[in-house]
């Protein structure tokens, strides 16, 4: 990038804030940043930071309470902030055009992708009818979208997560914007279709020479994608950096931490670093440096004096007093492994054996049943105690439906669950309450899952009287200990969820779930909705409760990084079957199955050097529905091995070793010549 | 879409006989022939002989549901429940307690009636839409604010002050309109004008207000973030984005009315002398006309069916997601 050259965007001491009441509570404090053609610069923060509050001040599309409390943008050498209402209409979706985080909800359900397309075509080409639709069809194929002469007359809800996205990308593009503003493009995405969608992005900006300010939170996205780094906390740039020496050495204190509170491959099961605190809220921000009060090499003038920029090299700036920074390289923080070594085989607590969940499909007058969506479909697996079971999937495999099923929540098909050997499933509610103390759940959302008109105390009170599991009196110590085991105050008790953050929220989830004693505790998606740094506390608060209380974990998730910290075996699902089990070491090192394979190496991986591209498996298409799953192995139609046999049947289970079982005709093909 | 739409239709015949048998129930079995006969008769003359020969008269002298007595089909056709009851379903109501033919009687009036309710009806919703747009297109100024302490002002009135206030002033003071009454043909333009004006003004506040909080629901969902980073004129916006989602909602609530208009308003009608349904039913209410009463509860139950029915049929038009479901 040039440096004398103008650049595409510019932002200088941007400040804007959110009105509350009579006044204004500052949300994004003077921030300034470039953005050259042709470049992706990221700007990386977690929730709350101030990220997507820049992103929409420069499209000038503050939600109502959002002000602009001072600064400069210009895109090229046009000003931005101060410029007319109807002028900034040419430049939104015309100069710059926006993508947002959530597909589902940002296309307008009732009117075709057609007419979405064709009204930026008509406000920045000037192009109408027939003409539209011609260009409209080709920025289909370039985003590619098959068939676009039928995709064109489709309703959003027709097409799936990952296609709407990319009809977003294809509206941002119609106007040919310079810059593009892409606000976490990939987070609601599964990792395949993530991977899919960031080498689209990747494509179309190296095509078109377009700007890039791409905002996330996710490390491995920066890592596959930027050129450049700007991270922000609370409302602040802290450091900004290319984004190898980013990588190579973080400088700021929170950078570092951010880096550390990782889960990483390389020391599983090691306690993840966290950050102590939370971050400041925006009524009471602290004077100094704002990572001052969660530093751990605070010093006395970082209370007093926000820092100012510092160069430590060209291009690496960082607003830190810290002088050692670049000298103390993050080391992975040493401390002994939490995960329980793998305890001696005890006899399984649970045994899952073929369980099956199908949902019946009714269509016609008389609504009878013509299908039905197989959303589980024989799936057997064993929780021990001591031990964490990852089931892992994408959207829509059942991985969910497994958790609940196993729970009776929802009434299994078929197959059997047995707890300590006496069957379960299909058993009536009576009978199954007294079992309810055993077996308890924790859910993605720590923000819909809890009751928002109980106070905590109530919450967690709450099963222990229906399940009777303490006495009347003791009630409010049990109470009290339990939100000690969590980490929270007793003070929290009188208090309502909405006080809380989402970390805490999900420790009240889990105090929740543990007053009954449980000794199986079903994991859904617990991190998924929480920041890296939060994530690291409840890892490690799931961990330690492990050890401590001799839980099993059934822990759902998408996420392989957190199953590598937490779990001693991996079941990896796709379209309601297990395709591979194993231990950890056995399917991360070495995964068998092409599905385990293109979905450990579509994860972006926080190391620029990995990112190179030509280790990635790219997976076509998208996973079809579970209510008319592809013949033989479901596999198959997105398989890069596929053979005439997977086409017909699907592949019996191939056991590698006593802990390992694989689901692929490559396996037992390779076994079958074996033999021969 | 036939196949929903069929399958809505035969569903509403389960619904039509239960509604069928409950004001049966209501009006013979709650309320039965003897109870009538002595309301109709007054005090004053009711002996044992009286009832006898009025309920003779009108044939509520028969057995409820079943007529042991009489031979062939006679056993359940000779009853009061399929002389007054089953025989609506046919579209035939009886006969008032002046002898008139209240089906004939139906048909008349309904012009009248719906002279005042469609033009209320249409002008009504064509005025709090604009007017609810309105303000969620200027949300949070003061023109919004006093735009809703407006509305919550104008439902906290009774509609009856809105009657005798419009009566006052436009007829009597200003003398622009007549009081009340009806004629027919254009000459009955004169006589609807002010019973519309005061229908729609009575109903702005409490719909403008509902309305308002969809738009505004509406407005506040990433498509509209979406349209407007388009680059898109708020106008654009507002009527090409969010009112069409907008209407999903909105109709709900007025779309199932819609067939109820036939039924004309008994207040309105009753104050200005117009002479269909509505007026029709407080009369029948005033003299204790059982019959007249029966029939158009029943006929309001249908039409309340036909409105859902339709509810449903236009979400399939305006709503592509539940069109292609179906």
């Amino acid at each position: 990038m040039a440096d004398d050259k103008i650049p595409l965007l510019s932002v200088r001491n941007l400040a804007m804030g959110f009105a509350s009441g009579r006044r204004v509570l500052p949300a994004v404090s003077g921030i300034s940043f470039a953005v050259a053609e042709g470049e992706t610069y990221a700007l990386l923060g977690e929730s709350g930071c101030g990220k997507s509050a820049t992103a929409l001040a420069l499209m000038r599309l503050l939600p109502a309470a959002g002000r602009v409390l001072g600064g400069e943008v210009r895109l090229g050498e046009r000003e931005l902030l101060g410029l007319p209402e109807a002028e900034m209409r040419g430049v939104r979706g015309g100069g710059m055009a926006m993508i947002f985080q959530e597909p589902a909800t940002s296309l307008n359900p009732v009117m075709t992708v057609g007419r979405q397309i064709g009204e930026v075509l008509a406000q920045h080409a000037g192009l109408q009818g027939e003409a539209a639709r011609a260009r409209a069809g080709k920025l289909l194929t370039a985003v590619g979208i098959s068939d676009p002469a039928r995709r064109l007359d489709e309703y959003p809800f027709q097409l799936s997560g990952g296609m709407k996205q990319r009809v977003m990308i294809a509206m941002a593009l119609a106007g040919n914007p310079a810059l593009l503003v892409a606000d976490e493009p990939t987070t609601a995405l599964d990792v395949t279709i993530q991977a899919q969608i960031l080498d689209l992005l990747q494509d179309l900006q190296a095509e078109r020479d377009m700007g890039m300010l791409l905002i996330t939170h996710d490390l491995g996205v920066v890592a596959r994608m930027a050129h450049r780094v700007g991270v922000m906390y609370a409302g602040e740039l802290v450091e900004e950096a290319p984004c190898a020496t980013f990588f190579a050495s973080p400088c700021h204190p929170y950078t570092q931490a951010l880096f550390a509170a990782l889960p990483d491959l390389s020391a599983p099961g090691a306690r993840l670093a966290t950050i102590p605190g939370q971050v400041p809220s925006l009524a009471a921000m602290p004077a100094g440096c704002r990572f001052a009060p969660r530093c751990p090499h605070v010093m006395t003038r970082c209370r007093e004096v926000s820092p100012e920029w510092r160069e430590l090299a060209p291009g690496h700036r960082v607003r830190c007093f810290w002088e050692e920074a670049a000298v103390q390289r993050v080391s992975a923080v040493a401390e002994p492994a939490v995960r329980p070594a793998l305890a001696v085989a005890q006899a399984p607590l649970v045994q899952v054996a073929d369980l099956q969940v199908h949902f019946p499909i009714r269509r016609g007058i008389l609504q009878r049943t013509v299908g039905h969506v197989r959303a589980v479909d024989g799936v057997s697996l064993a929780l021990s105690p001591g031990r964490t079971l990852a089931l892992v999937g994408e959207s829509g495999c059942g991985k969910t439906t497994v958790g609940k099923a196993l729970l009776q929540l929802i009434k299994p098909t078929g197959g059997s669950v047995l707890l300590e050997g006496h069957e379960i499933a299909g058993l009536s509610r009576a009978e199954m309450r007294p079992l309810r103390r055993r077996l308890q759940m924790i859910f993605q959302d720590p923000f819909a899952s809890l009751n928002p008109r109980m106070r905590v105390g109530e919450i967690i009170a709450e099963g222990m009287q229906a399940l009777a599991t303490a006495e009347r009196g003791a009630l409010a110590e049990a109470v009290t200990a339990m939100l000690a085991q969590v980490g929270l105050d007793a003070e929290a008790v009188g208090r309502y969820p909405h006080e809380f953050s989402g970390g805490q929220r999900q420790r009240i989830a889990i105090a929740r779930a543990l007053a009954v004693q449980p000794e199986i505790l079903i994991c859904d998606e617990p991190t998924s909705a929480l920041d890296v740094s939060v994530q690291a506390q409840i890892l490690n608060l799931l961990a330690e409760l492990q050890s401590s209380l001799g839980l099993a974990y059934l822990f759902i998730t998408h996420n392989f990084a957190v199953v590598e910290h937490l779990a001693h075996e991996v079941a990896v699902m796709y379209l309601g079957r297990i395709v591979e089990h194993g231990t950890v070491e056995e399917v991360l090192r070495d995964p068998q199955h092409p599905y385990t394979r293109a979905l450990l190496s579509a994860v972006p991986s926080p190391k620029p050097a990995a990112a190179g591209g030509g280790s990635i498996i790219r997976l076509p298409g998208e996973t079809p529905s579970p209510a008319n799953p592809p013949a033989g192995c479901h596999f198959h139609p997105r398989c890069i091995h596929a053979m005439p046999i997977c086409r017909e049947a699907y592949p019996d289970e191939t056991r590698l070793s006593p802990t390992r079982v694989v689901r692929c005709h490559l396996l037992s093909s390779a076994d079958l010549t074996a033999e021969v | 879409m036939l196949a929903y739409i069929l399958r809505r239709l035969l569903y509403a015949i389960p619904i039509l006989i239960g509604v069928n048998l409950i004001t049966f129930a209501l009006f013979f079995i709650v309320n039965t022939p003897d109870d009538m006969a002595r309301m109709q008769l007054g005090v004053k003359r009711v002996t044992p002989e009286a009832i006898q020969k009025w309920k003779a008269e009108r044939g509520y002298d028969k057995p409820l549901f079943w007529n042991g007595a009489a031979e062939g089909a006679g056993p359940v056709t000779q009853t009061i429940f399929f002389e007054k009851s089953a025989r609506m379903f046919a579209g035939d109501f009886g006969r008032a307690e002046d002898g008139r033919d209240i089906s004939r009687e139906i048909v008349a009036r309904m012009g009248p009636s719906l002279a005042i309710a469609l033009p209320t009806f249409l002008l009504g919703l064509f005025v709090t839409v604009s007017f609810a747009l309105l303000l969620a297109f200027f949300r949070a100024t003061a023109l919004d604010f006093w735009g809703v302490v407006l509305c919550v002002a104008m439902m906290s009135i009774s509609g009856l002050f809105y009657i005798i206030g419009g009566q006052f002033l436009f007829a009597k003071i200003f003398r622009l309109v007549p009081i009340s009454g009806y004629g027919g043909g254009l000459d009955a333009a004169r006589f609807l004008i002010l019973p519309v004006l005061i229908g729609v003004i009575a109903g702005i506040g409490s719909s403008t207000r509902w309305y308002r909080t969809i738009f505004l629901e509406e407005m506040g969902k990433d498509y509209v973030r979406t349209a407007r980073a388009k680059g898109l004129t708020e106008t654009a916006v507002m009527f090409g984005h969010v009112l069409r989602n907008a209407l999903i909602p909105i109709l709900t609530g007025v779309v199932v009315v819609i067939p109820l208009l036939f039924m004309g308003s008994l207040l309105t009608e009753s104050f200005f002398g117009i002479p269909g349904l509505g007026s029709y039913t407080i009369d029948a209410i005033n003299a204790q006309d059982f019959a007249v009463v029966r029939a158009m509860v029943f006929i309001g139950s249908v039409l309340y069916i036909v409105g859902l029915i339709l509810t449903d049929i236009s979400y399939t038009l305006v709503d592509p997601r539940i069109r292609f479901d179906r």
